[in-house]
């Protein structure tokens, strides 16, 4: 029992991972990633937000008519974000002004819905609550890696503590200011996608559509 | 189908069921934020204050004066525009003040552009120079709605109104990227050396339309922004205007305060 707990923790970090395997949740991986402390508190965001829905979902989805289902999730789900939007804009405004909108974004973050709707409609409060810090973790984790590379590669910094000195403080270090534009993280992404599986076959999705064999096109 | 799943397809059940977790995350929201606020607040009173420390800053420079700037803060008395030092300009709370009928007058909808509805019967000036009543500058706090947040900013104007030195704003909520624009350095230094008021000192000065960015009665707008432009526009041409501080800065004008 205790295995299978710690399976829905870990299972979402790598082997089914939502970004990487699913694909979700990449318009905010893109926006919150050009430093690590803004990814840092999306990812504690998310998760902590995908943690209560799940456990919240779980525990009324007895109760639940399957008309409303997805409206009472989704405001189960707002309502949490507004909660972790106002607990940002007391405790760290300054960090929760640049992040802004994005907080306000996760109530339309796939990752979120998809867990309600997927898992915790169908498992109990413990093991849904556990899921969904799995998977805000799993997220979190590509967050840090990317904002990591585009922090040390566009700033030459890490967590805002210079790591290389930028040539203009008369450093060697020449910020790649690529790393901070959007496209930069979707480069990033699909390195991180493609090395996970290459190392992991099983995880390539089926091709939708198979070339017809040139060699029975031609002849006569 | 059980007794129970019966039930679960009345209309009447979603309704209850819908109506309980409404009110159960409204509760939730409401408790959150009715706790939190004073944080919150004073996270805006101290961006409040970064802000005019920044004008203040930034003025230095444009007014030439040497050994800073030294500001006093004095509270107006809107409809006559005089000053009403009965009022300690330090506690007043202008945002407190307009809410309450008491302390504050209700604005006709016609002369409304702005959508205030209501606002303040004081207001807190802060000047420099006013040693002999006649101040080098004047910075007013200035409110409106944007597209879908309050702006609440400063603007600083040279001793006789004639020419804009600088607005700011402090507080915003709007689109980041578009109507958040007005918060930057570049379009905040659209401002100033803008003239606010024409020769028969009725306000000219206008943001957004049609017009040529060099006249001095025009401030560009923002691009993508155009209900947050609009908001700037109605908001500066109120407080420039009758129901703002047009009678105080008449005065100051005439030299009667």
């Amino acid at each position: 029992m205790a295995a299978k707990f710690w399976q829905s923790l870990t299972n979402p970090l790598v082997s089914d991972n939502p970004v990487t395997l699913q694909i979700l949740g990449i318009c905010s991986a893109l926006a919150v990633t050009t430093s690590l402390d803004t990814a840092l508190v999306m990812t504690i965001a998310v998760t902590t937000v995908l943690g209560i829905s799940g456990l919240s979902v779980s525990l009324i989805r007895t109760w639940l008519p399957r008309s409303i289902r997805i409206i009472v999730q989704i405001t189960i789900i707002a309502s949490l974000v507004i909660l972790v939007d106002l607990i940002l804009k007391a405790y760290l405004f300054e960090l929760g002004k640049r992040l802004s909108v994005f907080v306000g974004l996760i109530v339309t973050n796939c990752i979120v819905l998809g867990r309600a709707e997927g898992f915790a409609m169908r498992n109990g409060p413990l093991p849904s609550l556990l899921d969904g810090l799995g998977n805000g973790l799993g997220y979190g984790m590509v967050l840090m890696i990317v904002g990591a590379i585009r922090e040390l590669a566009g700033h030459g910094s890490l967590f805002g503590a210079p790591v290389f000195l930028p040539v203009t403080q008369g450093g060697g270090f020449e910020p790649l200011h690529l790393m901070l534009l959007p496209p930069s993280a979707f480069f990033i992404i699909a390195g991180i996608i493609w090395y996970i599986r290459h190392r992991r076959p099983e995880q390539v999705e089926e091709s939708e559509y198979q070339a017809p064999n040139q060699q029975e096109g031609q002849g006569s | 189908m059980g007794p129970a799943e019966q039930l679960k397809q009345k209309p009447s059940y979603a309704l209850t069921v819908a109506l309980v977790v409404a009110v159960v995350c409204a509760l939730v929201v409401s408790i959150a934020a009715v706790t939190l606020r004073p944080l919150d607040q004073a996270n805006l009173k101290a961006e409040r204050e970064a802000r005019l420390a920044s004008i203040l800053e930034a003025l230095e420079s444009t007014v030439g004066t040497a050994d800073g700037l030294d500001i006093q803060a004095r509270v107006v008395e809107l409809d006559t525009g005089a000053y009403d030092d009965s009022i300690d300009a330090n506690l007043f709370d202008a945002v407190k003040a307009g809410l309450d009928p008491a302390t504050s007058t209700s604005i006709p909808p016609e002369s409304d552009p702005a959508g205030l509805k209501r606002r303040a019967n004081h207001a807190v000036v802060y000047l420099s120079g006013d040693d002999t009543g006649k101040p080098e500058l004047i910075i007013l706090p200035v409110w409106g709605v944007g597209y879908q947040s309050a702006l609440r900013g400063f603007l600083a104007l040279d001793g006789k109104a004639e020419r804009i030195h600088a607005l700011k704003f402090y507080e915003q909520g709007e689109t980041p990227g578009l109507g958040s624009r007005i918060q930057d350095a570049e379009w905040e230094a659209k401002w100033p050396g803008k003239q606010p008021y024409n020769a028969n000192r009725e306000v000219q000065i206008e943001v957004g339309g049609s017009g040529h960015s060099r006249d001095v009665s025009r401030v560009d707008g923002i691009s993508g922004a155009t209900r947050t432009t609009q908001g700037v526009n109605t908001l500066i041409r109120f407080w420039l205007g009758d129901l703002g501080f047009g009678p105080y800065l008449e005065r100051l004008r005439d030299g009667d305060n």
